[in-house]
Formats: structure tokens, sequence, C-alpha cells
């Protein structure tokens, strides 16, 4: 049995007298690539907010290496090594592509207030690797050209690329994608989809995706959690899910 | 292709080094002084000077926390009033003791900043770590109680130390003493030992001190929280910790400006720095653009001249200021008109 990276254990949230997210159970592989399906309102999003924490869980347990990471706080798991996008884009659009990338390694740059203020060698040195760094994340989407256009001033597809890099510069050991593919047209989802991949070998990283198309997901995850009202419906791999009943009717006969 | 190296170095280039905002500021002085020590300056405008440059830095210092940081602070002249009177306190106690002027100065203006931040730092535990506009009203309500408790203060000194007393004047000084604080009165007697080139080196500290801020990993994430709390927090920025420098950074400043300012007077009333004097800070800030520095500089400049340039007009004068504020605010901030004065200059060049 191969290592694992997360670890959910009746994992649930209630808001208010809503039920949105009950006894989820879940693991994710080391190395592997997940997907977390389900219709709209399922519940997807709510579960990435509660693993990082912008919502705290009602009930359950959450691990990340083995270690229980449900009492920590969003930066606390930042840290720890969980890194997310966002379904509705979250960047910081007044800042430059190159400046949003840099944020994204804002712990691992090792000096002070007073180095910055002072320039130190120091605070050079780190700066100067940071943004070739940064440089070479951008590479990855060929988003080097825009490196100092504002990020705001993206075009859609972009700012969600930007958003993965900008995920991956806070080296992470999973990264959680929320519908990277949304707004994409069928051969930009592709080549997005490929790049996952690469993504997941180059940095040998976890990653969770959560896609609403299921057809998308087949291609490229290893496992596949399904979500319906809430609840997992069902979970194993592609052709498992392809072939049970319930999916077929809760999800791809339901439209 | 071009290589990553030259990439890197132009987006360099790129960054707001604040080459500009050095310009201006050294620019202005060395007109004015040339102007001085050839005698062209009015006693009015060589009066201005000082003031000029306090207001310039207090609204660099508010541009930090409104523009930079995303946060209303309605209380900046509060805290320009705390370091003018800690300034104030300390060169008049260290008067005998310290004899060179530059020295005192620069010990005042140090002090003011000091306490100015950790004031700063207290009024800022309790909001910051909340989201909204908190910050707003905890400094205005902060500006009106630093004026009250000021003009309470009755603090003097002679040969047997300090005596202090509150809202009363209980204080017994000798003859050979002297009133620091006198309540509603504020301070008198005061020896001027701050100088045009004080202020504007104070102006370059500043402006270092911020150019650098914005440049470095704080300054990023100063901006970051601004733009995107939940984004911020997602990369393990501490939001709170964030928000706190950038504030203490801005009052530490203000209270630095508000030092010389008010060594610069041989009388200081706390009533001086009001609601309105915060409020006219923040013009400038959102006149000259939030997060432009240049653009603040430039319109601390000009409002706090103007008006006193329009005193010959007695009772219109601040009705023309208000005019002339709101012209300024709909060409600033009407893209439409922008467009069409664009237009305009463009067609008269090419009459030209
Ligand atoms: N902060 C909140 N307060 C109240 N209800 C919420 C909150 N966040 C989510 N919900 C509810 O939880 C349920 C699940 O929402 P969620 O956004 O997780 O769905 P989703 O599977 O991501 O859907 P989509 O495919 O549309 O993105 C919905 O019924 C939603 O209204
Ligand atoms: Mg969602």
């Amino acid at each position: 049995m191969s290592e694992e990276i997360l670890r959910v254990e009746g994992l649930g949230i209630d808001f208010g007298g809503l039920t949105a997210v009950n006894n989820l159970n879940m693991t994710i592989e080391k190395g592997k690539i997940a997907g977390l399906i389900g219709p709209n309102g399922a519940g997807k999003t709510t579960v990435f907010n509660m693993l990082t924490k912008v919502y705290q869980p009602t009930r359950g347990t959450i691990y990340l290496n083995g270690e229980d990471i449900t009492k920590k706080t969003t930066i606390e798991v930042c840290k720890a090594g969980i890194a997310r996008t966002f379904q509705n884009i979250r960047l910081f659009d007044k800042l430059s592509v190159i400046d949003n990338v840099v944020i994204g390694m804002h712990n691992s740059l090792e000096y002070t207030t007073l180095d910055g203020i002072f320039k130190t060698r120091k605070y050079k040195k780190a700066e100067k690797e940071a943004y070739e760094k940064a440089m070479d994340l951008l590479k990855i989407f060929s988003l080097e050209d825009d490196a100092d256009t504002p990020a705001g001033s993206l075009p859609y597809g972009k700012q969600r690329r930007l958003e993965i890099l900008r995920a991956l510069a806070t080296n992470p050991s999973l990264l959680l994608l929320d519908e990277p593919a949304a707004g994409m047209n069928p051969s930009e989802t592709k080549d997005l989809m490929e790049t996952i991949s690469k993504i997941r070998d180059r940095f040998d990283i976890s990653i969770l995706l959560i896609e609403h198309d299921m057809k998308l997901v087949m291609g490229i995850c290893e496992k596949i959690t399904v979500l319906n009202y809430g609840m997992v419906l069902a979970s194993g791999t592609p052709e498992d899910i392809q072939n049970n009943p319930d999916v077929i009717k809760a999800y791809l006969g339901g439209e | 292709m071009a290589n990553i190296k030259d990439k890197i170095k132009n987006i360099y280039k790129k960054k707001n080094s604040g080459v500009m905002s050095y310009t201006i500021v050294i620019g202005l002085y060395l007109v004015m002084e040339i102007l001085m020590k050839t005698g062209n300056l009015t006693n009015l405008i060589k009066s201005l000077l000082v003031p000029c440059v306090c207001y310039i830095i207090v609204a660099v210092a508010l541009n930090l926390c409104v523009g930079l940081s995303g946060e209303l602070s309605l209380g900046h002249a509060g805290f320009m009033s705390i370091g003018a009177f800690t300034s104030v306190v300390v060169s008049g106690t260290l008067e005998e003791v310290i004899t060179n002027d530059i020295l005192r100065l620069v010990i005042a203006v140090i002090a003011a900043a000091l306490v100015a931040s950790i004031i700063g730092y207290l009024v800022s535990i309790p909001v910051l770590k909340l989201e909204g506009d908190y910050l707003a009203i905890v400094t205005l309500a902060f500006g009106q109680i630093i004026k009250s408790i000021i003009g309470n203060i009755y603090l003097g000194i002679d040969e047997k130390g300090f005596q202090f007393s509150f809202i009363e004047d209980t204080t017994k000084i000798s003859e050979n003493g002297k009133m620091l604080i006198s309540g509603p009165t504020g301070a008198t007697g005061i020896s001027r030992i701050s100088t045009f080139t004080a202020a504007v080196v104070l102006c370059i500290i500043a402006l270092i001190i911020v150019y650098h801020l914005i440049n470095s990993k704080d300054g990023r994430a100063i901006m970051a929280a601004r733009d995107n709390r939940i984004a911020s927090l997602s990369v393990g920025i501490n939001v709170t910790r964030t928000k706190t420098l950038a504030f203490v950074m801005s009052v530490m400043l203000a209270g630095a400006a508000g030092a010389i300012y008010g060594l610069n007077y041989s009388s200081i009333s706390p009533a001086k720095f009001d609601f309105n004097q915060s409020i006219l800070i923040l013009v400038y800030v959102v006149l000259g653009g939030l997060g432009n520095i240049n653009g603040t500089i430039i319109a601390a400049t000009l409002l706090y001249i103007l008006p006193e340039m329009l005193r010959s007009l007695a009772d219109y004068r601040m009705l023309i200021y208000a005019l002339i504020l709101i012209v300024i605010m709909l060409v600033t901030n009407n893209d439409k008109l922008k467009n069409r004065i664009n237009e305009l200059l463009r067609r008269k060049k090419k009459h030209e």
C-alpha cells in the first residue's frame, strides 16, 4: 500500500440548518491526481473551503501526511503544505503577474522587514532568486511575456493558469484545483489537463481537482470521488465510476 | 527569445523605485533654497516651507495606510499631535543638557516617532483583526480623544523634576522651571529648532522607507491583503500582522512629521490637530491618487500652499478653495473628462 497524503474522516459542515457536507471520507495517495466531481451545489467547493479552513468543519478530522490539521488556521494549513485555487478567481488584481507568483513565496523568503527597508545583501539575494524562480514558473503556462501586466487585466483563461502558479509557488505537497478548466474550450482544456499532469510529475506533488464535467476528469484522474447533496455517492477508479448505476442516475442521466 | 536574466532585469527596471518622488522633493528643495538665498522669497512663503513638507510626509504616510494597505484612517492629525507634543516635551527637557540643536532635534523626532508608533500599535490591536472599516471609526474617535487628553495635560519641569496634573493645573513650577504643556493653551515658548533642511531630510527618509517597503515582501503582502484577503491567507500571509505593520509604519512617520511641525513654532495648541486636519490630509491622498506617492506629494504641496495664497481674498477663500477641489476631483477621477482633455491637448499639438 502506498502512502497517503490526505485522509479525511467523517468530515461535515452545517450552515445554520443546512447540512452542506456530511460524513465525507476520502483518501488521496501520494503523487496521485484525484478528482472530486458532482452536480451543482453538491458541496465540492465547500470541501476545499474546509480543507483550507476558510470554513471550520462542524464534524470530522483532516490528516495531512498523518498529521491532524483539523484545528489549524488557513495560514497554518498553507504552511503545512496545502495550496489551492478558487472557483471564482481570486488574484491580486492590481499587482503584476510575476508579483502574484512571488507573493506565493512569501513565507519562503527569509529576510526581515528591516532587511527590506535597508535593502541588505540578504534581501537582494532572496528577491533575485524569488523572481528567477517565479519567471521559471511562469514558463509552465507561457506567461513570461505577461510578467509585468497587472493580473486583473489578463484574459480569464490566463488568470486561471496564473492562480495555479501562485499556488505552486507556496511549495505545496497537495494542490487543490477548483474547476481549473472552467470557461475553456475543449482544446484548451486538453492542454491544461496535460500540463497539470506534468506539474504533478515535475514537482512531485499530489493533486485534487474539482471538475463539473465528468468526462474531462476521466482521462487524468487515478481516483474519483463523487459527491451528491453533500454525501459521497461513489468513489473509485474512473471505470468504476463510469459504470456505477447510482452515478449514472444522479449525475450523468440527471439532466 | 530573450533570456530570463534580461526579462527579470526589465521587470526590476519597471518597478517603482521612487526616483520621480525623490526628484520632485529635492527639486523643490533646491528651488526654494536658491530663492531664499537670493532673497526672492516673501516671509509668508518662507513660513510655509516647513509645515508644507510636514504635510507632504504625513500625506505620504497616510497613503501607505489608505492607498497601499486599503485601511481608512481618519485620525492621522492625532498622531501628528502626539509627535508634536512629544517632541516639544523632549526638546524642552533636554534644552540645557544637549545644547546642539540638530542633535536635540534628531532625538526629539525619534522619540516622537516611537511614542506615535507605540500608541498606534495599541490602537490597532483590537481593530485590525477584524474585516471591514473599523479602523476608520476607531481612528476617528482616537483623534478626538487625543485632542481632549492633550488639552487637559499640565506638565512642567523645574529643579525638582517633572510636575504633572490632569484637567486642573495644580503644578507649582518654581521660577527657574517652565511649563512644557499647559492644557488647552498647549505648548508655548518652544525653541524653534526645526529647519527646512531637516524637514526635507525627514521627507526623503520617509520616502525611502515607504518605497523600500513597497518593493519588499512586506509591501507585496500589504498590497495583496488589500486586493484579496482570503487569497492572501491561502498563500500563508498573516493579514493582521501585515495590516498592523502598514498602520504602525504610517503613524510612526506621521509622528515624526508632527515633531518637525511642532518644533517649527514658538507655540502650538492641541486644537490645531482636529478632525478637519485629518480630513485635509486625507483629501491630499485621495486627490493625489490612492497608492500614488508622486500624486500625493504634488497634491499636498499645491493644496497646502493654495489656501494660504488665497488669504488676500478673505471671506471668499474657502469658497474658491472648495471649487478648486471639486474641479480637481472631477478632472482626476472622471475618465470621460480625462479623455476629452487629452483629445483637446492632442488637437492643439497637431495645430502647432
Ligand atoms: N457560506 C455559506 N453559507 C451558507 N450556505 C453555503 C455556504 N457556502 C456554501 N453553501 C451551500 O452549500 C452547498 C454546497 O455549495 P458548494 O459551493 O460547495 O457547491 P459546489 O459543489 O461547489 O457547486 P458548483 O458546482 O456550483 O460550484 C450549496 O447549497 C450552497 O448554497
Ligand atoms: Mg464549486
